[in-house]
Order: structure tokens, then C-alpha cells, then sequence
């Protein structure tokens, strides 16, 4: 198609969007208006009734319990799955690569010497900052974690901040204490238990006698840090599978950069 | 609307278009990143904090770690073998 045709072909498309647009745009309601039944009966309901101070983590935790728990394991599958291709991966490129050893002609040259390679490489300052960040940050982790209840953040985003510390280690370029820091099997664990604690704690409501999910443990007082029932519990087990999947799989690249690359 | 949520929603219309317009792949990564960040700000200026921290745990942690360790082998796949190189 000539440069015109293809300009001409944009303004038509261009011009039916903007209509299309303009129109959607018009119908919208006005900025703030909200009309939701749920949201609206929430807001009034969900403190006086769990407990729990952050309404939007009693929502995600308890009254869409159900939710939640398709979405963790929908990211423990993805996890799972990205292990399952890049582990096979590994193997086959180490294989090559103890072949390619063998007639190597540096004999020398030992397995460990790769990440020694990239340790070279990062500087004094990231190194410095990278490490003195690693504890600030495995603290604020747990504090999300804990703390899903009463303010802001939850299960989830501790997680993810955890999985960062690990990444602030690798970044300081100490690939060994990073491979001591996060011992696969444990870390594997760790998700599994925390997908497998999500469901106990979902089976907990049907043995106390109703449904699944449902918030059977004391609700306790309000804005302590023991409040809010499952809520707490279901927040500090997404924490651990959420730091246990994303561990896992920044940890199976870098063995993937490592494993493979590392020389020119 | 106010002055602070009308800058932020610019704001990020400015970075995502920074995002399409950078065209290295490693500045695009790092560009999402501040991306994700102007993001986190939108939502933390329309009083929605929870997703504002689940955006900066994802977009500036998650999303570039991932983009630049998948980077990190491309590259290193195109050393081994300059015939897919572009």
C-alpha cells in the first residue's frame, strides 16, 4: 500500500475512533459519581463488621475471599511453569557447556569462576548502597505483610518486596550469598505452603460448621494487630507464597544469565 | 477533579508515551519502570493507596527485573550467535 493510501486508511480509522470516543466520553457520569450497591453498602458495613480497618484488604481477603484465592494460584501455576521450562533449559545448555569445557583451553577454569566474572563488574557504590538497603527493605516487606489489616498493603505487596530484597543482593554482586540466601527447596516450600495455607484456612471455615472462606477465627478488637480474623492470617500466608513465587522465579533467571552467558 | 489529580493523569499520559516512543529495548525497560511510578502517584492521588502500592511493587520491581534479566539472556544469545543479530 502507497505511503498516501495508508494515510488515508489512518484518517478514516482516526475519525471513526473519535466520533466513537466522543460519544462514549459524553455518556460517561460525572467525575466521583458512584452508584455501585456493593461499594456503597461495604464502605458502611465492613469495619463495624470485621473488624478490620483497611476495607479494601477485608474485600480482597474476605467478603471476595474466593477471588483472591484464584488469583494466588494463578501466579503459583505461572511460577511453577516458568521453573518447569527454564530448569529444563538449564540442563540442556550445561551439558553443552561440560562438553565445551573439556576442550576448553583454559583447564583451570572452574564452575565458580563465572559469577566471580560479574561480581568485577558492578560498582563500589551499588555494591555499598545495594547491601545497606537489603535489611530497610526486608523489614518494610514484613510490615506489609503483617500489617494488611490496619493499613494499607497486604499479603501481596510484602511479598513482592521481600522477593526485592533478594534482588538488592544480587545487584551488591554477590551471587554466592544470594544462592545461600534463597535455598531453592525452601523457598519452593514456602510457596507451596503459603497456596496450601490460603486453602486450609478457606477449609477452616467449612469445619467451624458454614461456608468456605468464611472469617471463623475471633475477630478481635479493632486497629490491634491480631484483628480483623482470617483476614490477618490470609494476608501473612499470600505474603509467603507471593515472596516464595517471585523468588523462585528472579532466582531461575539469574541462574539462566549465569549458567549461560557470562563470557563473550 | 483537582489541580493534583489533573497533573498526575498528564503526567502519565506524558510517560506513556515516553514508554512507545523510546525504542531501545533496555531505555524502555527503565522508562517503564518511572512509568509504573507516575502510575503509583495517579492512584495514590485518587485516594486509592492499595493499588498504589501493588503498581510500585509491580511496576517498578516485578515488571523491569523480569524485562531486563529476559534482556540480559537475549543479549547474551545474540553474542553466541551474530546471524539473529536484528
Amino acid at each position: 500500500m502507497s505511503r498516501r493510501g495508508r494515510l488515508a486508511l489512518f484518517g478514516v480509522a482516526a475519525a471513526g475512533l473519535g466520533v466513537v470516543l466522543v460519544h462514549g466520553l459524553v455518556g460517561l457520569p460525572a467525575f466521583g459519581d458512584f452508584h455501585g450497591r456493593y461499594g456503597l453498602l461495604l464502605a458502611h458495613v465492613a469495619v463495624p463488621e470485621r473488624k478490620a480497618t483497611d476495607i479494601v484488604n477485608s474485600i480482597t481477603y474476605d467478603y471476595r475471599g474466593v477471588d483472591t484465592m484464584g488469583e494466588e494460584f494463578i501466579l503459583f501455576a505461572s511460577a511453577i511453569g516458568l521453573v518447569i521450562v527454564l530448569r529444563r533449559m538449564r540442563g540442556e545448555h550445561r551439558d553443552e557447556r561440560a562438553d565445551e569445557r573439556a576442550d576448553e583451553d583454559r583447564p583451570g577454569r572452574r564452575h565458580d569462576d563465572l559469577p566471580d566474572d560479574r561480581h568485577a563488574q558492578t560498582s563500589v557504590a551499588l555494591r555499598v548502597f545495594g547491601l545497606a538497603l537489603v535489611g530497610p527493605v526486608l523489614v518494610l516487606g514484613v510490615y506489609f505483610a503483617s500489617q494488611g489489616q490496619l493499613t494499607p498493603g497486604g499479603g501481596f505487596q510484602g511479598g513482592v518486596i521481600l522477593a526485592a530484597a533478594l534482588v538488592l543482593v544480587y545487584l551488591a554482586g554477590r551471587y554466592h550469598a544470594m544462592a545461600r540466601l534463597r535455598p531453592v527447596p525452601v523457598v519452593e516450600l514456602a510457596e507451596g505452603l503459603g497456596a496450601a495455607g490460603y486453602a486450609a484456612i478457606g477449609v477452616g471455615g467449612l469445619i467451624s460448621g458454614s461456608s468456605f472462606l468464611l472469617n471463623f477465627v475471633p475477630q478481635g478488637a479493632m486497629s490491634n494487630l491480631p484483628s480483623g480474623g482470617t483476614i490477618a492470617l490470609l494476608s501473612a500466608v499470600v505474603g509467603l507464597e507471593v515472596a516464595g513465587a517471585f523468588t523462585l522465579v528472579f532466582a531461575e533467571f539469574m541462574d539462566q544469565r549465569l549458567l549461560t552467558g557470562g563470557r563473550r | 477533579m483537582n489541580v493534583l489529580q489533573a497533573s498526575a493523569l498528564i503526567l502519565v499520559a506524558l510517560g506513556g508515551t515516553a514508554v512507545v516512543v523510546c525504542r531501545d529495548p533496555l531505555r524502555q525497560a527503565i522508562v517503564a519502570g518511572v512509568f509504573g511510578l507516575l502510575l503509583a502517584i495517579l492512584f495514590f492521588v485518587f485516594q486509592a493507596p492499595d493499588v498504589a502500592l501493588s503498581e510500585i511493587v509491580i511496576g517498578t520491581v516485578g515488571v523491569p527485573v523480569m524485562f531486563l534479566l529476559a534482556l540480559a539472556k537475549l543479549h547474551e544469545q545474540r553474542d553466541d550467535t551474530p546471524e539473529i543479530d536484528q
